[in-house]
C-alpha cells in the first residue's frame, strides 16, 4: 500500500488498470443485469419487482463501501501524510454519492409496490439519506479546500467522523423496527435462494470493478490538474 | 379497493435510473480524465 503512495508509481499502474476495470466491470455488470432482468424467475412474495435487487443492492454496497474507502484514505492522509491519500478520497466522493443516490431512488421505487409507500422515516432509510448528505458536504468541503488553498486535513477529519454513520446504516435494521428486511447476506451465510444469489454476486462484482475504474479515472484527472497547475506556476516564475 | 400496480413499470424505472446514472458518472469521469491529461501534456510540450 505504501509503495503505491508514490504518484509516479501509481500513474504507471493506473494507466493500464483503468481501462481494464472499466471494460471488465461494464461487461460483467451488463451480463448480471441481463441475467436478473430476463432469466431470473419472479419471487414468490415480491413477484417481478425482485429484479430491482440487482441494481439496488450493488448501489447500496458501493455507497457504504465508498464512505469506508474515504475514511481509510483520510486516516492514511492524517497519519502517514501520503500524497495520494487525499486524492483517493476525493476520487471516491462523486461516484460514492452517485451510487448512494441510485440506491435511495431504486429503493423508493421498490418500496411502492412492496410496502405500499415510497418512503418511511425509519432507521435504515434515514441513515442512508444522511449518508448522501455527508457525501454532498464532503464534496463541498474538498472543493473549497482545493479552491481556497485551505488545509486538506479538514475534509479528512470530516471523512473520518462521517464513518460513524456506516455501522449505523448496517445495524439499523437490527436495532430499530423497520419495514426494510434484516441483512440477507452475512459472512459465510446467505438467506437468499441461489437462483437470485448468483446474479446478485455477479452484479456486485461488475459494479465494484466499474466503481474502481471510475475512482482511478477521477484520481488521474485530479493528478493531471495538479501537475498542469504546478507546471504553469513554474513557467510563470521562470518568465 | 386496492389499486392494481404493474410491477414491470417499477422494474423498468429502477433499471433506467441505475443504468443511466452509472453510465453518466462513468462517462463523465472518463472524459474528465482524458481532458485533464491532454491539457497537462499540452502544457508540458509548450
Amino acid at each position: 500500500m505504501h509503495g503505491f503512495a508514490n504518484p509516479t508509481r501509481f500513474l504507471k499502474l493506473a494507466r493500464w488498470l483503468t481501462p481494464l476495470l472499466f471494460g471488465s466491470g461494464l461487461l460483467i455488470a451488463v451480463v448480471a443485469l441481463a441475467w436478473g432482468f430476463f432469466v431470473v424467475p419472479p419471487d414468490r412474495l415480491m413477484g417481478d419487482t425482485v429484479r430491482i435487487l440487482f441494481i439496488h443492492v450493488p448501489a447500496a454496497w458501493l455507497g457504504m463501501g465508498g464512505w469506508a474507502a474515504i475514511a481509510i484514505a483520510s486516516l492514511m492522509q492524517l497519519v502517514w501524510r501520503h500524497p495520494l491519500a487525499s486524492i483517493a478520497a476525493r476520487g471516491v466522493a462523486v461516484p460514492g454519492a452517485a451510487f448512494t443516490a441510485i440506491c435511495l431512488l431504486t429503493g423508493s421505487i421498490w418500496a411502492r409496490p412492496t410496502w405500499g409507500t415510497w418512503w418511511v422515516w425509519d432507521g435504515r432509510l434515514t441513515s442512508f439519506l444522511v449518508l448522501l448528505f455527508l457525501y454532498f458536504a464532503y464534496i463541498a468541503l474538498a472543493g473549497a479546500s482545493e479552491r481556497d488553498g485551505a488545509s486538506s486535513r479538514i475534509p479528512a477529519i470530516f471523512g473520518l467522523v462521517g464513518a460513524i454513520n456506516v455501522p449505523i446504516i448496517n445495524r439499523s435494521v437490527v436495532w430499530w423496527n423497520s419495514l426494510h428486511q434484516p441483512p440477507s447476506i452475512t459472512i459465510g451465510k446467505s438467506a437468499i435462494d441461489p437462483v437470485f444469489l448468483w446474479p446478485l454476486l455477479a452484479a456486485m462484482l461488475g459494479f465494484s470493478l466499474l466503481f474502481g475504474g471510475i475512482v482511478l479515472a477521477r484520481m488521474r484527472a485530479l493528478l493531471a490538474n495538479i501537475q498542469a497547475e504546478a507546471r504553469l506556476r513554474r513557467k510563470a516564475l521562470e518568465a | 379497493m386496492r389499486e392494481a400496480l404493474d410491477q414491470w413499470t417499477f422494474v423498468l424505472a429502477a433499471y433506467a435510473i441505475g443504468v443511466v446514472g452509472t453510465l453518466a458518472v462513468a462517462g463523465w469521469s472518463w472524459l474528465a480524465m482524458r481532458r485533464a491529461e491532454a491539457r497537462r501534456d499540452r502544457i508540458k510540450r509548450r
